[in-house]
């Protein structure tokens, strides 16, 4: 099924292939790849020698209504952009990071089906940044919540912490299999990141959700819920949503609707 | 008030050489197991994404909470000034040392990245329980370490009871914040409650003089100094007190569970369900580590020192037990994150997590126990800390 | 008791300072002597580094350290100063990689300075860029789809090198 997927940065508009041409030509670095940004999404390129701004939240409208049933493109997806090994080929499974999973759900009574996916949420009260001890688990201005690989020590507490099994550790060595924008390595936590790479480059987009769009469900909306003009916020208004554990009150980044 | 003679022991014999080098040599196998661990990785561990913290937590969190337990006997003497404990002070103090030294060194030898401990020492995050407790341990060595001072240099002995009742309420700040460590947790039915905490503090007390006791009774009796009942006899009584009082939270802790319908499911998987968490609940944390315990040093049995003694190997066994069913029953027991449906997944959602340990784990375990055993046999031979006697007569003296 | 332990702290330091000295005498004729030099190969692109070669190689690690925290914290990512622009242009030609080999760019020194780095334990040793380093980066497990899915652009390390020329 993965060998089908289109690759996006295959395609002649790949914003890596952008950064490539960008990154060459050296000394006008950062002024090839701003308007490049542009063109594809106005509201939310910033020049790439700007931090990210909390006027920005970003977030995901999951629709599990649209969510296929038997299909995995999102985590086949977020595997590729991010170098994790599908949990199928890990010698390990148990033990394999997955950054996001297809989530079977079964009222047993009414025998009512549903499916969804699972990663981490951007709580904007993250239990995992709270029981950091070394305040590796941080939450960027935009929202994103990220481990700083740096500062982790893999005490594993934040995964005790999460209400949602988004995190993982990573149990092995990764002998060199890491991409150059996603680093990630042995005995540090690691989750969702929102393909952080991806939005920094001006994307505006993740990998899961480009890939359900190919895919013809349009089941993952990503954008800024900060922007009432954003496509997000628009359907988030419309639909009625809910929040995951919404009884923990963490105001979450992700919201489920159907479910 | 009569004075008692603190002496040495003499660990030139064989025997205490032979005691040395086994302890050593599990020292030895927890280094191995810790190198092995962090040149593979947590990979080789029965540890995975869904148990994260296995049985070295079991391990450090039992001795961590013991250690400061052990400081009991000390608290008593010169907090509660009984001149009765007085002679007992000191190998309490350097026990709960050496205690905390093994259950911290498990601790920290089980991180992903145990080569970074440095980062843990310079970065912050004040919100953490865990950041707390991080201060708490090293205030603990330097309380309990100047306690110890006050007991054993002359020239301090006036501030040992303001030393003794800072280390005692800091030892009872240090075990809240350990049992905030799960008490601060949301995301875990058994978790997420303040009750945690006491039930540590009386956790400790019991386990802490268990340990106590029954290294007390060996240093007497394989160095020949006379030990006496009266000692000993106040000190079961005391330990019974403890073990019923652990039985008591327990009890509440699960009966305010059953009451709340949604905590149903889980409270069916500790009590009922649960395989071999359920065993370890029934046999190991009520059984064997209450209620067997309890018979033995409330009934005649009680005044026999072997029974004494097996009552205390009782209360560990069942205080590992409990660790175990704390920490690694309350993890695999699945996440609710959609509470009345049934959740599938490639991740394990949904389903009961399984946790074999490996034997690496073991071993790091093991050698926390061994570490704090070697460094307090080494302390007593070469620091005056023990009594030249205990007996009876002794001890009667102090009380007037 | 105190003369004891005043006996036990001598005994112990005398101990410790053998142990140092012992190790001072294997080490020394090792520094002063004849121990390989670093092999530091230009990079393959570009004439001149983002900073005078001297600052460089005294304080590369403090700049990388700013950079790291810009980028983890913030998301700069700037490649002046970034782990992955040292990459891109010091990547060696024959293993592609900046700490593949004993003799590529960033090991070669720092086995020489006995300094040990973990930045790969994490981060990729190779350059990001063309479609042909891609496939370069892209012999591992998880990539075997993608692979497959392109399995013309798949080209050797040659090939790249001489893309790189």
């Amino acid at each position: 099924m993965s060998d089908m997927k289109p690759m996006s940065d295959n395609t002649p508009s790949s914003p890596e292939r952008r950064r490539f041409v960008g990154a060459a030509t050296a000394t006008a670095a950062g002024l090839a790849i701003a308007p490049g940004v542009m063109l594809i999404e106005v509201a939310h390129g910033r020049p790439e020698d700007q931090p990210a701004s909390s006027a920005v939240r970003w977030g995901m409208l999951v629709d599990a209504t649209k969510c296929a049933t038997g299909c995995n493109d999102c985590v086949t997806a977020c595997s590729t952009e991010n170098g994790w090994t599908p949990v199928a080929e890990s010698k390990h499974p148990k033990q394999a990071p997955q950054w996001i999973r297809k989530l079977e759900l079964q009222d047993p009574l009414t025998q009512m089906e549903t499916n969804l996916p699972m990663l981490c949420q951007h709580c904007a009260e993250p239990p995992c940044v709270d029981v950091c001890p070394t305040g590796a688990s941080f939450k960027r201005a935009d929202g994103i919540v990220l481990v700083n690989r740096h500062t982790c020590i893999g005490c594993r507490y934040c995964m005790m912490a999460c209400p949602y099994k988004a995190r993982s550790l990573v149990h092995e060595s990764l002998n060199d299999t890491q991409k150059p924008d996603v680093p990630r390595g042995i005995g540090c936590v690691e989750a969702c990141t929102f393909c952080v790479q991806k939005v920094d480059r001006g994307d505006g987009n993740t990998a899961c959700a480009e890939a359900c769009t190919a895919a013809g469900h349009n089941a993952l909306l990503f954008g800024d819920m900060n922007d009432p003009e954003s496509e997000i916020s628009r359907r988030l208004r419309e639909l009625p949503t809910k929040q995951v554990r919404a009884d923990l009150n963490l105001n979450l980044g992700v919201r489920y609707h159907g479910i | 008030m009569a004075s008692i003679t603190f002496r040495e022991v003499e660990g030139s014999s064989p025997k205490y050489w032979a005691l040395f080098g086994f302890l050593g040599l599990f020292v030895l196998f927890g280094a191995l197991a810790w190198n092995y661990m962090h040149h593979h990785g947590h990979v080789v561990t029965g540890m995975d994404n869904q148990i994260v913290w296995g049985l070295p937590h079991v391990f450090a969190v039992f001795l961590i909470v013991a250690a400061s337990g052990a400081l009991n006997v000390a608290s008593i003497a010169s907090v509660f000034n009984k001149p009765m404990y007085k002679p007992l002070a000191p190998l309490s103090a350097i026990l709960s040392l050496a205690l905390m030294l093994g259950g911290l060194l498990v601790l920290v030898l089980d991180l992903g990245r145990s080569d970074r401990l440095i980062v843990a020492m310079t970065n912050f995050n004040f919100k953490s329980m865990f950041t707390w407790n991080v201060f708490l341990y090293s205030g603990f060595f330097a309380l309990v370490g100047v306690y110890l001072w006050t007991m054993l240099d002359r020239s301090v002995k006036s501030y040992s009871k303001a030393a003794g009742t800072a280390a005692f309420i800091w030892r009872l700040v240090l075990t809240t914040g350990t049992g905030s460590l799960f008490g601060f947790l949301v995301a875990r039915e058994l978790y997420g409650t303040g009750l945690l905490a006491p039930m540590f503090i009386i956790m400790s007390f019991a386990y802490g003089l268990a340990i106590y006791l029954m290294v007390l009774a060996a240093a007497y009796a394989w160095t020949g100094r006379p030990l006496g009942d009266a000692v000993m006899m106040r000190l079961k009584t005391l330990l019974a007190v403890f073990v019923a009082a652990v039985l008591y939270f327990v009890v509440v802790h699960h009966m305010t569970n059953l009451y709340f319908t949604k905590f149903h499911a889980v409270e069916a998987f500790i009590l009922r369900d649960g395989g071999i968490f359920t065993t370890l609940f029934w046999v190991g944390q009520i059984l064997v580590g209450g209620v067997i315990p309890l018979v033995i040093l409330l009934t005649g049995l009680g005044r026999s020192r072997t029974w004494i003694m097996i009552a205390c190997a009782l209360i560990v066994l069942g205080g590992l037990a409990q660790m175990y069913v704390t920490i690694i029953g309350a993890q695999a027991y699945p996440l609710d994150m959609f509470p009345g449906l049934i959740e599938k997944s490639s991740f394990f959602d949904g389903e009961v997590h399984g946790y074999s340990p490996s034997m690496p784990e073991i071993f790091l375990g093991l050698g926390g126990i061994a570490i704090a055993l070697l460094v307090t046999t080494f302390a007593i031979k070469v620091l005056r800390l023990l009594p030249a006697s205990l007996d009876d007569a002794t001890v009667a003296k102090l009380e007037h | 008791m105190a003369s004891k332990i005043k006996s036990l702290l001598a005994r112990g330091s005398a101990v410790l300072t053998a142990a140092v000295l012992g190790l001072g005498l294997a080490v020394g004729p090792a520094q002063a002597g004849d121990a390989p030099k670093p092999v530091i190969t230009k990079a393959v692109k570009g004439e001149q580094c983002v900073e005078d070669t001297e600052y460089m190689r005294k304080n590369h690690m403090k700049l990388l350290n700013v950079h790291r925290d810009k980028t983890v914290i913030e998301g700069v990512r700037t490649p002046k100063h970034s782990l992955k622009e040292c990459i891109n242009c010091h990547a060696s030609e024959q293993t592609g990689s900046v700490a593949a080999a004993k003799e590529d760019f960033c090991v070669s020194c720092h086995s020489y300075a006995a300094v040990k780095i973990d930045c790969f334990d994490c981060h990729s040793t190779k350059p990001q860029g063309s479609a042909a380093m891609h496939s370069l980066n892209a012999e591992t497990a998880h990539y075997k789809h993608k692979l497959a899915s392109q399995a013309n652009a798949k080209v050797s390390a040659e090939e790249m090198a001489g893309i790189a020329k």
